[in-house]
């Protein structure tokens, strides 16, 4: 059975064990947050329901899921392109580092109550410099490490010329040239806006300008979260039911598509605010509806593979294939939920960005129903169907049968507690309760105690699911605890966790699709049709700009 | 490329869908002029209570059946304290802060309005009901945040 290196194990591990303690710390500051909502709880004075909520956004949202990715991108690099060279990995542990500083100075920030603002960072709310040095700071470690992975690719290019690249490598390369065109972003509104002017160094800023740039990052960093689970449905899943990659040249393509339209669409967030005109945000939702294709291309390739092995099995009729699923495998079930979750979740995200539809929705409970069942479980199960494997297979220990009957527990409980948590998210959502908000019955005003009365639409609904989830997150924190440090070594192969990876057959795979030049050309004329207008008018026509305010 | 015949099918069916649904929120859009929420018109976030028509905030009539409301948002509430408007009537509501981002969200209604500092929103509504309807901010604004709110009352 194939290994990966030692020293690449230890490296993936390292990021895997810090994923967790932020998955630790972020979904209990969950737990408190749905008991705050509903008045079962009152936070002591020192501590506040908004610096809580900052917290489990940036632990969960950025902190869990990157070190997550890095740690599957590194084991897949690693697994189908050959062991880390040792700059590869010494600058991946130097991107490792630069990244933990960067958190930890975030963190510190945020615990000290110096940084509530939530991680989306509304200009002119002004959070300490430091706060945002330290998210800087993160996203240029994020940037050794993709460079670190691409430069790997890059030397396998030169020792096999000629050759398309293995489809996880491929995967891994157009998810990091996402993530690094998307962080142009906030890094620009970042370094040269929000930092001179949290040191004082700039009187003012230009509000609606950062938000436009916060908002070129923040759509694209959900894809960056996506495109992983996507790797993952794509080439682990067809090895774990005993299939095949349904299509070698479809997969690439819509990675490629998920490059070329998931950035010049961020003013899908930015729907009902004055400073951009309507032809704009029209624009922009014309290519956000864009990404539907790739993820249309995706469902049809995953119901296609499962298809095809369940009719290799034997099964026949139409549904026959349905019950040839290996469903008491773990690392099946869970992933397989995951994409169930996301049919309701992709549904919802065209509701959201529908244009004037945005208005019923927009910074309302229901956009919060929205991300628990796109990144909460699609994204965030899927990562949890790879680590009940991923980590024995790192560590070389053995997956018990405990262990995944307890898995299987963790899925269904994660599975109902979402249910619970985001369909009451979503009615309460559409009955006006807003999101971002501590508890308030708004002086009992008469809307807002209904929404304490449903069955479903009920705040209390919402923290019994919520409740339920936190139980999940500590099974799974177990569940971590053990494949590292305590289930039996594997000895024979038998024994052994493999690395599930589905063959790809690229004999029908054109080579243009592995010229990323065309790609990230075309990625960014679109970019400067869909934003330069609007932005240099932001700059031209700005108002004065505003001074800070701290008021949490 | 190979694709699939089913594959054509479903992806032209989701083409298809695609084109239709952007299709009807644009004729909607630039044909009935039902946009969200915006506006180009900028104001200076330091001088908001000094700058007409935010100096005086409030409902004011515009002709026969049009009606302006003026609403100055700050952390955390917003002036002016009480809103009566006609049911029936076009209202147009200005929305701009004084401080941080806030939002002008009446619920039950698609009023959802985004307050950014140094642009102001505007947003046109009619009312066909009369009632009490909960204003209330859904930007989060700071420590009071969830008390950020007021009440329009429409009468007939």
């Amino acid at each position: 059975m194939k290994q990966i290196s030692k020293g690449d194990r230890k490296l993936a591990l390292t990021n895997i064990v810090v994923a967790y303690l932020a998955f630790l710390i972020g979904t209990f500051c969950g737990l408190l947050q749905v008991f705050i909502r509903n008045d079962a709880l009152t936070l002591p004075p020192w501590l506040d329901y908004y610096q809580i909520l900052t917290a489990h956004g940036v632990l969960l949202a950025l902190i869990f899921t990157t070190y997550f990715i890095f740690a599957f991108l590194i084991s897949g690099m690693s697994y189908s392109l050959g062991t880390l060279g040792p700059k590869v990995r010494l600058f991946s542990w130097i991107g490792f580092f630069v990244t933990t500083v960067g958190t930890l100075l975030a963190v510190i920030e945020i615990v000290g109550g110096r940084a509530s603002v939530l991680y989306t960072f509304y200009a002119p709310l002004q959070a300490s410099g430091w706060y945002y040095v330290g998210l800087a700071i993160f996203v240029v470690g994020t940037w050794i490490y993709s460079f670190a992975l691409i430069s790997h690719y890059i030397k396998w290019k030169k020792l096999h010329p000629k050759q398309l690249s293995p489809l996880l490598a491929f995967m891994t390369i157009a998810t990091l040239i996402l993530w690094i065109t998307a962080c142009l972003g906030v890094v620009t509104t970042v370094l040269f806006q929000f930092i001179p002017w949290a040191f004082g160094w700039t009187e003012t800023i230009n509000v609606e300008l950062s938000r436009s740039l916060f908002w070129y990052f923040g759509h694209p960093l959900v894809y960056f979260w996506l495109l992983p689970a996507y790797m993952a449905w794509y080439v682990v899943v067809p090895k774990i039911i005993g299939g095949k990659v349904f299509s070698d040249s479809l997969a690439r393509l819509s990675f490629v598509l998920f490059i070329l339209f998931s950035i010049p669409v961020g003013f899908h967030h930015q729907l009902t605010e004055p400073g951009i005109s309507s032809f704009w945000k029209f624009l922009q939702t014309v290519l956000t509806f864009m990404v539907i294709i790739p993820s249309l291309m995706t469902a049809f390739s995953m119901f296609g593979t499962f298809e095809r092995a369940g009719r290799q099995k034997g099964a026949t009729g139409l549904f026959g294939w349905f019950f040839k699923l290996p469903w008491k495998d773990i690392r099946f079930t869970s992933i397989f939920i995951a994409m169930f979750f996301f049919i309701p979740g992709g549904a919802g995200g065209i509701i959201n960005a529908s244009f004037q539809l945005n208005e019923v929705v927009h910074n309302t409970l229901w956009v919060v129903g929205h991300f628990h069942i796109t990144v909460g479980t699609p994204v965030a199960m899927t990562f949890m169907g790879l680590t009940f494997w991923l980590i024995p297979y790192l560590t070389g220990r053995k997956l018990t049968k405990s262990i995944q009957k307890l898995a299987f527990i963790q899925v269904i409980t994660w599975s109902i507690g979402m249910l619970l948590m985001s369909t009451s998210q979503h009615i309460l959502g559409l009955l006006g309760a807003p999101r971002r908000t501590a508890y308030s019955g708004y002086m009992d005003d008469p809307t807002a105690l209904e929404w304490f009365n449903g069955i479903l639409s009920n705040h209390v609904t919402m923290a019994i699911g919520g409740t339920i989830l936190f139980l999940s997150a500590m099974i799974l924190i177990y569940i971590v605890f053990h494949t590292l440090f305590f289930s039996p070594k594997a000895i024979t192969d038998r024994e052994r966790v493999e690395f599930p990876m589905a063959e790809s057959d690229l004999s029908q795979t054109p080579k243009y699709l592995e010229n990323w030049w065309i790609w990230i050309g075309i990625a960014l004329a679109l970019i400067l049709i869909a934003y330069t207008i609007p932005l240099s008018q932001m700059i031209h026509h700005s108002p004065p700009g505003s001074s800070g305010f701290k008021t949490w | 490329m190979h694709i699939h015949k089913f594959e054509k099918i479903w992806l032209g069916f989701g083409i298809i869908s695609l084109v239709l649904f952007l299709s009807i929120i644009g004729v909607t859009a630039f044909a009935f002029n039902h946009h969200p929420s915006g506006g180009m018109e900028t104001i200076d976030p330091d001088k908001v209570e000094q700058t007409a028509p935010f100096d005086n905030p409030g409902v004011y009539q515009i002709d026969e059946d049009t009606y302006e409301v003026i609403i100055v948002a700050k952390a955390f509430g917003y002036d002016p304290p009480e809103i009566k408007i006609p049911k029936g009537k076009k209202v147009i509501f200005k929305v701009a802060s004084t401080d941080v981002t806030h939002s002008f969200s009446i619920v039950n209604t698609n009023v959802n309005m985004m307050v950014v500092p140094g642009q102001i929103n505007t947003k046109e509504y009619t009312f066909e009901k009369t009632g009490q309807y909960l204003v209330l901010c859904n930007e989060y604004c700071g420590t009071g945040h969830h008390f950020m709110k007021t009440t329009i009352e429409v009468i007939d």
